[in-house]
């Protein structure tokens, strides 16, 4: 029994360090051209990119090789006239089914960072390229200054709804870090309460990070940040203080991961339209 | 209606104090919306919806005017820009629904009765409120909120209120 205790403490000390560790620098975006819409059927245009100010692409294009679209009926639908430019990449999406449709871009993987003897940064697999197991043992040291081996994965997310809203896109992955709705995303309203459960890899996110940042910065002094932490429960509750586009960022971090790695990260961007009363 | 009239005639007979109310929830009521002329360079009519909430916030349909005639049911495209009425069981509807949709209307009074009355019908005693909602293409957007009880006490009508853009006199009232 006593020892149980001690473990109990030490988990508890790792999950307090694990919400101390700062957001990732650059910030990745969709940007839905509308989020509630009426008709038969309907087109969204959608911006995708990574920059620090919201919702103005000043850095650079998101990538869509990971992008699914994905119906409410769960179909996964190819998006239309997809064009990467230099400060972002835009692509259509046909809503042809009435419901929710969730956009989504994931990517994780395993990857070890260290120093050399020379103190030269390193990291392994490198970038662009992909995790293969049965090179590990080769390609890491095992010892290594600042030797980190880290079990990531990174979501970027919206939801866009023609007609009633549906929540079979809700349906958890299992993977990664995930937002799942208890509000219906595209029913969020200014002023009004919105929650959210977060995942990770299908069980609740307990203290993860949470910054909700409204569009149109560039034209404020003050950030207007939200901070949140998660609960025992791994939810959220967040106060929509006036009507915009929300930018919603979630940083998780725990020591559970899978072999090789030490410790398991896992980020979440995702935007949300708060509409007017 | 005959029913309720003898009700009333019934009740009146009981005790005045229990028929003055009694015989005002068996009177029909009219809805008057008046929609105001703007002095603007690209004027569309407003889409409009009208609806009951209940406490608990549980919506009666009574009527929604918008671009029923175009081709390929292309009106409906900004239905949802009825923001409220969209989120209140006007995004559950399959549209166009007879005895709820017309075509939009210009300015000038508009009156709804039969439609209030058979939606009012539908609903128990209790604390209720009508809403109106306005929105117009190149324009802006209102909602009128007039809270009122059932059954209706004659007193306690006509409620009225005056829209600041886009909806002009609302009043619900006893029929003439």
């Amino acid at each position: 029994m006593k020892k149980l205790s001690v473990t109990t403490s030490i988990v508890a000390i790792a999950a307090t360090l694990a919400v101390s560790f700062s957001a990732s620098a650059h910030r990745a975006w969709l940007l839905p051209s509308s989020t509630v819409l009426s008709g038969e059927d309907s087109y969204v245009t959608f911006d995708a990119a990574v920059s620090n100010t919201i919702f103005h692409p000043d850095h650079v294009a998101m990538g869509t090789n990971d992008l699914v679209v994905t119906s409410p009926s769960g179909k996964t639908i190819e998006t239309e006239n997809s064009t990467r430019g230099k400060y972002r990449t835009t692509f259509d999406v046909k809503l042809e089914e009435e419901g929710t449709f969730k956009i989504t871009s994931f990517s994780s993987g395993i990857r070890a960072f260290w120093k050399d003897e020379e103190g030269n940064r390193k990291m392994w697999p490198g970038r662009g390229k992909s995790y293969v197991a049965e090179e590990f043992a080769t390609a890491v040291p095992k010892e290594a200054t600042d030797l980190r081996v880290t079990q990531g994965s990174r979501r970027v997310e919206t939801f866009v709804t023609l007609g009633e809203p549906s929540e079979k896109v809700f349906a958890p992955t299992n993977e990664g870090l995930e937002l799942i709705p208890v509000t219906h995303p595209n029913d969020l309203f200014a002023t009004e309460a919105a929650t959210f459960t977060l995942l990770i890899d299908g069980e609740p996110a307990v203290g993860a990070e949470v910054e909700v940042v409204r569009g149109g910065m560039r034209y404020r002094n003050d950030q207007e940040t939200i901070s949140v932490t998660s609960n025992d429960e791994g939810q959220i509750e967040v106060t929509w203080p006036q009507a915009g586009m929300y930018f919603v960022e979630i940083s998780y971090k725990d020591d559970k991961a899978e072999k090789p790695a030490t410790e398991r990260t896992g980020s979440y961007s995702g935007t949300f339209e708060v509409l007017p009363l | 209606m005959k029913v309720r009239n003898s009700l009333a005639i019934a009740s009146g007979a009981l005790g005045l104090m229990l028929a003055s109310s009694v015989s005002a929830a068996a009177q029909s009521v009219t809805l008057d919306i008046a929609l105001p002329q703007l002095d603007v360079a690209e004027y569309h009519k407003p889409y409009v919806a009208v609806w009951i909430e209940n406490s608990k916030r549980k919506s009666t349909q009574v009527a929604v005017w918008y671009d029923v005639d175009m081709r390929e049911h292309e009106g409906k495209e900004w239905l949802k820009d009825l923001r409220q009425w969209w989120r209140r069981g006007g995004r559950s509807l399959d549209l166009p629904y007879d005895g709820l949709t017309s075509a939009t209307k210009g300015p000038g009074e508009h009156l709804i009765d039969t439609q209030i009355n058979s939606a009012i019908a539908k609903l128990s005693d209790g604390d209720y409120t009508l809403r109106v909602e306005a929105s117009r293409e190149v324009g802006g957007r209102e909602v009128l909120s007039i809270p009122f009880s059932l059954p209706l006490a004659a007193e306690s009508l006509p409620v009225t209120l005056e829209g600041k853009s886009e909806i002009g006199r609302v009043s619900l009232r006893l029929e003439d």
